[in-house]
């Protein structure tokens, strides 16, 4: 084979580092399921309780990409082909439901749309009426929350691949005889599939795995993730192991369907093309309602968010029957930072967030050097690991760390970190993967490698060249992939719950006590914080990336 | 021209910079096979193929990117293959440069100095003047020209004086305007500095007027090296003479060579002759005007195609006539043909 410690170097820490990811993503999940094999399958088998969970899940997930492509396609088609007043503005602001951390977003529709929301009080302050009109809860409420916050993967979509479409092929439909609605069928739908199959699969995975929604809104109504969180309160350990495994299969199995289209995406775009030119509404009245309307889509979209903010300026035990609280102040702020018990969590999130995310990124510089630079023979398995915990579900991800990391085993690779400080970083760690993964190897994709050679021919040793050019270069990349990951960690709810101690509380677990508490406002205002905190990070990600 | 006013030592005439039988394989191809090459103190040699002949793969090696996998590189006398590029002290410039964006134009060039603060700037300074850029230091390198981008790159390799430089198709990014004179310019730099240069080209206009030598290379291996003149004149193979220059490859018999040989001749070496001299029979199909002088193309007796270089107006397409070989520039024996 080629001489040189070259190569045998690049592959022997090529194995390492998929030694390291394996033993991160992969282990745990065959842990569970070895030891799912211990439980009475039959028993799980003839649970009605267990099928209905399982098909909830499914349901829930394929209505909710129905959903959310009938709100997320027809908008990013208005917002790509049409030109009103407001639209470039009010394009971005649709894009907003991303920011919301999950169990945020779930409170915020809490206080907007429960049954003691701003929504029903006014309509009771209309009305009249002692009762609430109606109840916030069962798979409408889990499936009103999923539609609010997924359409956005498919607005993005459909906008991405609006734009990338050449306007000469529209034009050569037109000269062929195909009419409007004809050549949308024809044409432009067939160029669309792949976003709109790659939206609909990201959709899917991403409501299957939702717990928050249905733990808030579920009520009796259980899928797979919130029917293990409940079995393994119960004390079912091999029963929860046991769902656990259910869940996988079915995520790993749309895994792969992803992966196996995602190969397809090279689809048509010959030539450059230009995207066709945006249509102005000529006729002033239809320009005026286009305009409205973008404007009410953004008022109620951006309702959640000021929603969460009121809250958490109504001080406690002020607001009781009126529509609009009567007081507002910083009294919750105030508790938050003076209360060292309060801002505990808070402190907490970050100090793990950040060094979840600065151990993420050190992960994917160094699989983006292996895989893109040296070009290792274990690539495919790098980048295969590297993706994989995306298609984990975080309770899954939970179970599985819970499981392998509570007894002490040095020879089969087991300390206890349940309990410790550690745990939580570690799987906020192996959550953050996909991300920064992702925009390190596209970062180092697109880095010429004559700059890295050229510092060398210069006289740059190893340091010299990472620390002055490999690393300046792929700033773009570490900023966006590091600040995603930063606010995924900062946001997570779902692996938290089921393995935080009391001391590494993180904000999530406030935020739910203090609901429970009663204490809407510091909830409110707990929420308000981490949204804040995540709008800066990814600003300051997305100014660094530019 | 070769060594023309230059000082043969006896260090020179070993070559500063020493080639020895260095091969590369990729899956079981060979890119560079055996290939031997010495290279005099301040020569600049010009590595000419056509492309997928190893010419890059050649530099590469040099540069110390990839490993041989067997051979030596020396300079000096002192054996640098297993030296890592950044200990090799070579310059090279890159086929796109490759200058560092988010770097300015001084930034770039001082980095691969060792020393740091006033005494950089200085260099950096002086090594700009030299290839007209004084006061570029703290331009972006977005906003350069193609031109000056190369120039920049020039400068960033030179800076450190290195013992060799090297350059990757240094000329092919621009556009043919301004080749001519940009390859005037780099020549004079280099000049300037008297270092020994290595340089890759698949473009013969420019091997011939960057190079001191040209060393014609196919299929990784070292066809011939010489000076243009001696490459034209005196090919040592079948490839060099139809590779270099304009020549017909004609059946060998039609000029009295032994049955199966293959005479090539250039079309300069060929001319109209009266139609009792004897010669090839033929008759004029085309006619590729050049000036003063044509490329007249003519279909032989036998079918083959040949190029005759002539006055434009010697004589008229669809005409019979007759052609007289003045010399033979390279005779390939025997085979089939």
């Amino acid at each position: 084979m080629s001489p040189g410690r070259w190569a045998g170097r690049g592959n022997a820490a090529a194995l390492l580092l998929v030694a390291a990811l394996v033993w991160l993503a992969v282990y745990p999940l065959l842990f569970v399921g070895s030891e799912a094999l211990r439980a009475d399958i039959a028993d799980f088998a003839a649970q009605r309780s267990e099928w209905s969970a399982l098909w909830a899940s499914l349901w829930i997930s394929a209505a909710s990409v129905a959903l959310a492509a009938a709100v997320g396609v027809p908008l990013a088609f208005v917002f790509e082909r049409y030109d009103f007043p407001g639209r470039r503005l009010l394009g971005s602001l649709v894009a907003l439901p991303a920011v919301m951390p999950p169990l945020v977003g779930v409170i915020a529709f809490l206080f907007l749309y429960g049954e003691s929301g701003f929504v029903a009080r006014t309509v009771r302050a209309v009305l009249g009426g002692e009762a609430s009109p109606w109840r916030l809860q069962g798979p409408a409420a889990i499936l009103l929350v999923h539609g609010y916050s997924m359409y956005v993967y498919f607005y993005l979509f459909t906008r991405a691949g609006l734009a990338k479409l050449d306007a000469s092929m529209l034009e050569a439909a037109a000269s062929l005889g195909a009419g409007g609605w004809a050549s949308v069928r024809r044409v432009t739908l067939p160029l669309l599939k792949p976003a709109l199959v790659g939206a609909a699969l990201l959709t899917f995975m991403t409501a299957l795995a939702s717990f928050s929604a249905p733990y808030v809104f579920g009520g009796g109504f259980r899928v797979m993730t919130t029917q293990i969180v409940a079995t393994k309160l119960n004390g079912d350990l091999p029963m929860a192991m046991l769902e656990t495994s259910a869940l996988t299969v079915v995520a790993l199995a749309g895994f792969a369907l992803i992966r196996r289209t995602e190969g397809s995406r090279l689809v048509v775009s010959v030539g450059k093309g230009t995207p066709p030119a945006l249509r102005v509404i000529a006729d002033p009245v239809a320009r005026r309602l286009a305009a409205l309307a973008g404007w009410l889509l953004a008022v109620v979209l951006l309702l959640p968010h000021a929603t969460l903010i009121l809250v958490s300026l109504v001080p406690a035990g002020t607001w009781t029957t009126e529509a609009i609280p009567p007081r507002l102040s910083l009294t919750n702020y105030g508790a938050l930072f003076s209360e060292a018990e309060r801002l505990r969590p808070l402190l907490n999130s970050l100090w793990m967030a950040v060094v979840a995310t600065l151990a993420a990124l050190a992960l994917a510089v160094a699989a983006g050097h292996l895989v893109v630079r040296r070009r290792v023979a274990l690539r495919p398995a790098i980048e295969a690991l590297l993706m994989l915990p995306w298609a984990v579900p975080g309770t899954v991800l939970a179970i599985a760390l819970a499981t392998l990391f509570s007894a002490r085993s040095p020879w089969t690779l087991r300390w206890v970190l349940v309990g410790t400080l550690a745990i939580l970083p570690v799987a906020y760690l192996i959550r953050s993967l996909p991300l920064t993964g992702r925009a390190l190897l596209a970062g180092y994709r697109q880095l010429d490698p004559a700059l890295e050679e050229a510092a060398q021919t210069l006289g740059a040793g190893r340091w010299k060249r990472m620390r002055r050019v490999t690393l300046p270069l792929l700033k773009p990349a570490l900023a966006a992939g590091g600040a995603l990951a930063f606010v995924t960690a900062l946001g997570d709810f779902v692996t938290s719950i089921l393995l935080y101690t009391y001391e590494t509380r993180p904000i999530s677990i406030e935020i739910l006590s203090s609901l429970r508490l009663g204490d809407v406002g510091v909830a409110a205002a707990c929420g308000g914080g981490r949204v804040l905190v995540s709008a800066v990070a990814l600003g300051v990600g997305a100014r660094a990336g530019r | 021209m070769s060594g023309e006013g230059r000082d043969v030592t006896a260090e020179a005439a070993r070559g500063y910079l020493r080639i020895e039988r260095l091969s590369k394989s990729y899956a079981g191809r060979r890119a560079v096979d055996a290939l031997s090459l010495d290279v005099p103190r301040g020569e600049i040699l010009a590595l000419l193929g056509p492309s997928g002949s190893g010419k890059t793969t050649t530099l590469r090696l040099l540069a110390g990117f990839e490993p041989p996998d067997a051979g030596r590189v020396l300079v000096e006398g002192e054996d640098v293959t297993a030296l890592a590029p950044a200990a090799r002290r070579f310059g090279m410039v890159f086929q796109h440069y490759a200058l560092f964006p988010h770097l300015d134009v001084g930034e770039n060039v001082a980095f691969g100095l060792a020393v740091k603060g006033a005494a950089a700037a200085r260099r950096v300074a002086d090594v700009l003047a030299m290839v007209d850029l004084a006061g570029f230091e703290r331009r972006r390198v977005s906003e350069l020209s193609g031109g000056q981008q190369q120039r920049v790159a020039l400068a960033r390799s030179l800076a450190p004086e290195p013992r060799v430089l090297l350059l990757d198709e240094p000329l092919s990014n621009l556009d043919p305007a301004l080749r001519e004179r940009t390859r005037r310019e780099l020549r004079d730099a280099i000049r300037r500095v008297g270092i020994t240069t290595v340089f890759v080209t698949h473009e013969q206009e420019e091997a011939f007027d960057l190079g001191d030598r040209v060393a014609v290379i196919d299929a990784g291996r070292l066809e011939q090296v010489g000076t243009p003149d001696e490459l034209y004149d005196r090919p040592a193979s079948a490839f060099v003479a139809t590779f270099v220059g304009r020549a017909n490859d004609l059946p060998g018999r039609l000029l009295g060579g032994p049955e199966g040989s293959r005479a090539i001749v250039r079309p300069e070496a060929m001319r109209f002759a009266g139609v009792e001299n004897g010669g090839l029979e033929g008759v004029v199909t085309a006619r590729r005007f050049v000036g003063g002088h044509a490329y007249f193309t003519v279909r032989g007796a036998g079918g083959e195609d040949f190029e005759v270089f002539a006055p434009h107006r010697a004589v008229g397409v669809g005409e019979r006539v007759r052609v007289a070989v003045e010399r033979v520039l390279y005779w390939v024996e025997g085979g089939a043909g």
